[in-house]
This record gives C-alpha cells, sequence and structure tokens, in this order.
C-alpha cells in the first residue's frame, strides 16, 4: 500500500499550481510550502498541476523547479513530480548512461514490475531516448553483468500462476549444480532467473530450500563480496520477495555508516505511492525504530522533510 | 483410361504438387459410379501408392500419410486465414520447440514482424502456452545459435526514425574485426554479433550493413560463413522480401522437404495483407518467373485457388 497521503477534498490543480507559483515568488523559495503541495498528489493530480502551471505562467515547472532549489531535495523532487512509468525511464537511463551502470537501479525495475509494467516502461524510454532500453543496457554493460541485465530487462515473463513442479525440481537441481562449482554467471542461472515466471520461480526456489536446507540467496553468499553475485541476490530478492529486500536496502542505507542520498531517494520515490507501507512496517520490525525515525536521524532540512512527508508523516 | 488415370493420379498429387484437385476427384466419383473394377484397375495401375497382400488390396501407408498432407493444406490455410495473426505466430513459433519445424521459423517471425506484432504474438503464445516464448526457447533450444533466437525472440526494437549514423559505422567496424578474428563456428555465439543483431532498431542495421558492405567492398551475408541462423537474420532484418521470395522458391523445389512446402502456406498466409506486392516483384526478378504462374502450375485444387487470391491475382 502507498504511504502518500491526499488531502480530502483535494484542491484544484489550478489552485495548487497558483501555491506553488506563490511558493516560487520573491528571493528564495518557501520549500514547506511546496512540499504540502507535491508531496501530497499522486501521480495524476502531480499531471494536471504540471499542465496547470504551464498554461497559467507560460513556463515549465520542472524549469522553475530546478532554478529554485538544489541538491539532494531538488533531485528527489524531481524524481518525485513525474508518473511511476516516466520516472523509471528516467532513472533507468541515468543507471545505463552512469561511469560504471548502475546495475541495481537496473534490476530493480526489471524485476519488480509486472511484464506489462515493465513494457509501459520501455515504451516511455524509445519515446524519450530514440533507442530501446535493450540496446542502451547491452551496449552499455560488459561482461557478466551485459548478460544478466539485458537477459532480465529483455524477456516479456509469463505472468501467470501455473507451476510445474517436476521443472521446479529439475532447475533447482541445475541451480545447485552451477553453485557448487562456483559458476555463478552460468548461462543456466541466469536463464532461470530471468525467464522463468515469478510462480515458477518461487517453486522452483522452495525445491531448492527443501533440497539443501539452506535458502538460494544464502547459498550464493560468498566470502569475498563480489560486486556480480550481489547482483544476482538482488535479482533473486527483486523477483521473489521485493518488500524484504526494499527493507534491507533502507536498513542498509540508514543504518551503516556514510550515506546514500541517491540510493535513498529512490527507494522513498519509488514506492512511496506503491507499497512503502509495507516495506515501513518490515523496516520497523527489523531496525527497532520507525522508518520515519531512521531518515529522520540521518537527513537534515528540507530533502529530510520531502522525504517524511513521503514516508506518512 | 489412361487419361483418366493420370488426372487422377496428379488429383492425388503422388508427383511432387502442393494441394489436391478436389473438383477431379468428385468428377471420377460420378464417373466410376457403380464400377468396382475401374477402380480396381485403377489401383494396380497406380503403382507405389496400392499394394496387394495375397488378395488384399491395401493402401501403402506413406500414400496415406501423404494424403492426408495433401488434403490438409486446404484446410491449414482456412483456419490459419481465419486466425488473428498474433495467434498464427505463436503457435508457428510453438511448433519449433517440438522440433516440427527448424529454427528458421523463429527469426523469420522475430525478425520480420514490427515490435508491435511481435509483442502481441509474444502474449498469444503466454494465453494458449502458460509459458513465455522467451522461456521456452532458451529451455527447448540448447544448439550453439541459441543466445541468438533468445535475443532475436525478447527484442522490442525502437521503431522511430533516429539513427545514430556514427555508432552505425563503429558497429560495422565491429562487426567486420570480430569477423575477421573469430572462426565462423564461434561466430554466432560472439556477444557483440548477437547484441547489434538482436537490440539495434532495423533502421539502424540497415545502416550498419551498408557501411559495412562500404567499408568491406561486399555484402555482410558473404563473411558470415556457412552460418544460416546469422544468414537468415541479416536477411530477415534487411531484405525481407528477398528472403521470403526465396522460402517460396525453396518450397517449389524438387525433392523439397515437408516443412519448406509448408512454408507456402505459411508466407503467403502472414504476407498477404503486409508486402505480397514487393515479394511477387522480388520472385519475378530473381527466379525469371511470375510467382502466380508457378503457382497455378505447381498447386491443385481448392488450395490452389485459395493461394491465388491472396497474392493478388
Amino acid at each position: 500500500m502507498a504511504t502518500l497521503s491526499i488531502p480530502n477534498p483535494v484542491p484544484s490543480a489550478i489552485e495548487d499550481a497558483e501555491k506553488l507559483r506563490k511558493a516560487f515568488q520573491g528571493w528564495g523559495t518557501d520549500e514547506k510550502a511546496m512540499i504540502a503541495v507535491l508531496a501530497h498528489r499522486d501521480a495524476a493530480q502531480r499531471k494536471q498541476i504540471k499542465i496547470a502551471y504551464e498554461d497559467q505562467y507560460k513556463e515549465k515547472l520542472l524549469k522553475r523547479i530546478e532554478s529554485e532549489i538544489s541538491g539532494h531535495f531538488e533531485r528527489a523532487v524531481y524524481c518525485w513530480i513525474f508518473d511511476p512509468v516516466e520516472r523509471q525511464a528516467i532513472m533507468a537511463n541515468i543507471a545505463i548512461k552512469n561511469k560504471v551502470v548502475d546495475f541495481p537501479v537496473i534490476i530493480e525495475i526489471a524485476c519488480i514490475n509486472s511484464s506489462n509494467e515493465l513494457l509501459a516502461v520501455k515504451q516511455v524510454y524509445q519515446s524519450l531516448y530514440k533507442h530501446s532500453m535493450e540496446e542502451d543496457v547491452a551496449s552499455h554493460a560488459t561482461g557478466d553483468f551485459r548478460k544478466l541485465l539485458f537477459a532480465l530487462v529483455g524477456t516479456y515473463r509469463y505472468d501467470g500462476e501455473e507451476i510445474n513442479t517436476e521443472l521446479a525440481k529439475t532447475e533447482a537441481k541445475i541451480l545447485n549444480d552451477a553453485i557448487t562449482k562456483g559458476e555463478y554467471n552460468s548461462d543456466e542461472i541466469i536463464r532461470i532467473l530471468s525467464t522463468r515466471s515469478k510462480a515458477q520461480l518461487q517453486a522452483t526456489f522452495n525445491c531448492y530450500k527443501d533440497a539443501h536446507n539452506l535458502s538460494i540467496t544464502k547459498a550464493l553468499s560468498t566470502k569475498t563480496p563480489n560486486d556480480f553475485v550481489i547482483a544476482l541476490r538482488a535479482a533473486i530478492r527483486c523477483r521473489t520477495t521485493p518488500t524484504k529486500y526494499f527493507e534491507k536496502v533502507l536498513r542498509n542505507i540508514l543504518q551503516k555508516s556514510g550515506m546514500d542520498e541517491d540510493a535513498l531517494t529512490r527507494v522513498i520515490v519509488m514506492h512511496a505511492e506503491k507499497d512503502l507501507k509495507e516495506i515501513k512496517e518490515l523496516f520497523q520490525t527489523r531496525a527497532n525504530m520507525t522508518l520515519e525515525q531512521a531518515v529522520a536521524k540521518k537527513t537534515s532540512g528540507d530533502y529530510e522533510n520531502f522525504l517524511l512527508a513521503l514516508i506518512g508523516n | 483410361m489412361a487419361d483418366e488415370t493420370l488426372s487422377l493420379k496428379k488429383a492425388f498429387s503422388g508427383h511432387g504438387g502442393f494441394g489436391v484437385d478436389e473438383t477431379t476427384m468428385a468428377a471420377m466419383v460420378t464417373k466410376w459410379r457403380k464400377q468396382p473394377d475401374q477402380k480396381s484397375r485403377f489401383r494396380s495401375d497406380f503403382s507405389g501408392f496400392f499394394t496387394k497382400i495375397g488378395s488384399i488390396e491395401k493402401c501403402e501407408d506413406d500414400f496415406l500419410l501423404r494424403l492426408k498432407t495433401e488434403f490438409s493444406r486446404f484446410k491449414n490455410i482456412m483456419v490459419l486465414w481465419l486466425m488473428h495473426p498474433w495467434e498464427r505466430d505463436a503457435r508457428w513459433m510453438h511448433h519449433v520447440m517440438h522440433k516440427s519445424y527448424p529454427f528458421t521459423v523463429i527469426v523469420e517471425i522475430a525478425c520480420t514482424r514490427t515490435s508491435e506484432e511481435l509483442l502481441g504474438a509474444k502474449r498469444a503464445y503466454q494465453a494458449l502456452f502458460n509459458h513465455s516464448v522467451e522461456e521456452d526457447v532458451a529451455y527447448h533450444i540448447k544448439e550453439s545459435y541459441s543466445k541468438l533466437l533468445v535475443g532475436l525472440v525478447s527484442s522490442f526494437r525502437y521503431e522511430g526514425p533516429q539513427v545514430d549514423n556514427d555508432m552505425a559505422k563503429w558497429e560495422a567496424k565491429a562487426l567486420g574485426n570480430v569477423i575477421k578474428s573469430s572462426g565462423s563456428g564461434k561466430l554466432i555465439q560472439n556477444e557483440e554479433v548477437v547484441r547489434i543483431l538482436t537490440t539495434r532498431s532495423k533502421r539502424h542495421l540497415k545502416a550498419t550493413f551498408k557501411h559495412y558492405k562500404e567499408l568491406h567492398g561486399k555484402p555482410i551475408e558473404e563473411d558470415l560463413g556457412a552460418n544460416l541462423c546469422l544468414q537468415e537474420t541479416v536477411k530477415c532484418i534487411d531484405k525481407p522480401a528477398k528472403y521470403f521470395s526465396e522460402a517460396i522458391n525453396i518450397a517449389f523445389k524438387e525433392g523439397a522437404d515437408k516443412p519448406s512446402k509448408l512454408s507456402l502456406t505459411r508466407v503467403i498466409i502472414s504476407r498477404a495483407d503486409v508486402d505480397m506486392e514487393e515479394i511477387k516483384e522480388t520472385y519475378h526478378k530473381q527466379f525469371g518467373v511470375k510467382l502466380e504462374d508457378m503457382i497455378t502450375k505447381n498447386t491443385h485444387g481448392h488450395y490452389k485457388d485459395t493461394l491465388l487470391t491472396l497474392i493478388g491475382k
């Protein structure tokens, strides 16, 4: 469930556009007013506000925002304003064009969406960047990462509930063979992980656990941190237990030293209108504090206020 | 009697034609009404198709099978004509998994349909078979060309007008280098070859092939060795009309096998509403004979009539 809270009744798009305009006027910006509007509107409402603002004031809302605010706050608001499909296309493009392809972003987008949701992201990606997402992933990623990311992004997976138990047993064995040999980049692992449906994959991993008394992600933990294996585990988790995956990501960001604001922004913004509630609840049981408390501890200023507004304060 | 026998033998198409001449057969039933001796004489005359075990006359099994196939050509083309193109494509691709069709059918469908048509076919495949076509291809086809095939069938190519000419030139060079350094057996598994052929837009690839020819003085097909899968891929993307015209020609050749003959129906049905005019012109230019004449000469009955109508005679 979403954590996004929208006032009832919700003001019209024109009223909201006026409020934003007021927030921009004069020296400085009234960030609180900005957050009060933008962090409490859903995708359709935000779209209407963009249109109303442009109509009334003859300038693009995004351009104005970019000139009014900066830093992590600006990046967060920028990501948030778009609707989920366009947002993911934009984030995917940024991740791909990074010096080194930011593989967690691609894995998340490729694995947590349903086949049709991912397709919508790919269609918007094409209209924005005049390339297919597949060709960009394939031409920027290299080696094993290319194999994995391309397969995850490119497959239009079956989304149904049908499973074949015999097949699950066979493929659990295939996975075990590859893992025991240490062949983590094996074609079979990639094939199974990227082409099988969620239901079939879950059945396969259950068979694996039954046979070896060890979950497949634990089996894939190696003593030496290996980026590719990290990617595999992320893909496995995103495909089968996304809530747990994102909870862990948040806990890693908020409870370890150092700070990755981009990752924090990404998780909160991408899930606030989707399933942040479940992630929040799990976080609280695991971290012994609420997500709000953890975010408040590690962030500050307008950025903190914006995130807290999205989390459901 | 000799004349009638000959025309009846022809009608049963024991001699390399396609389909059966239903009208002649029906006429024979009338002619030989209440004349079992005539029929018996016909049977003993029609050696290779009928035989005797002692005093019992029996059909050769081969002949029965062949006859059933020839009778069913009309049935098949009608059923296919009624089906939605997506369902047709899905069913043809499914046949390949179970080895009754050559893998080139997958190359054909993946490369000559538009991105939307291929997507539709993939959806139909899921609805019909409860699996994604990608998972089935990856699972059932283990030959050296399977990576290429999975890539082709997963593709969701950009179809807009933009082409990055510098990139096309660069990739033409890259292909040239790979071709020079790999053995022709390894070419089909080469990552760059697979990446370029399975992710780039068709416009981009046509530009790439053009640059290749300018750089190396010959078309890329000539440098791909005996690699059928690669050859077909390039042909389908670059010159689909030529590909289809050649597929039809193979079907008409003396001694063509069953799958080759089946391409006649498949090509004509799937292209009738798309680029049949271009295919006819290409066929005439390549083989010096009009397609309608080939069809008139080599096919019979309702099957023939349907083909002629579909090609726009």
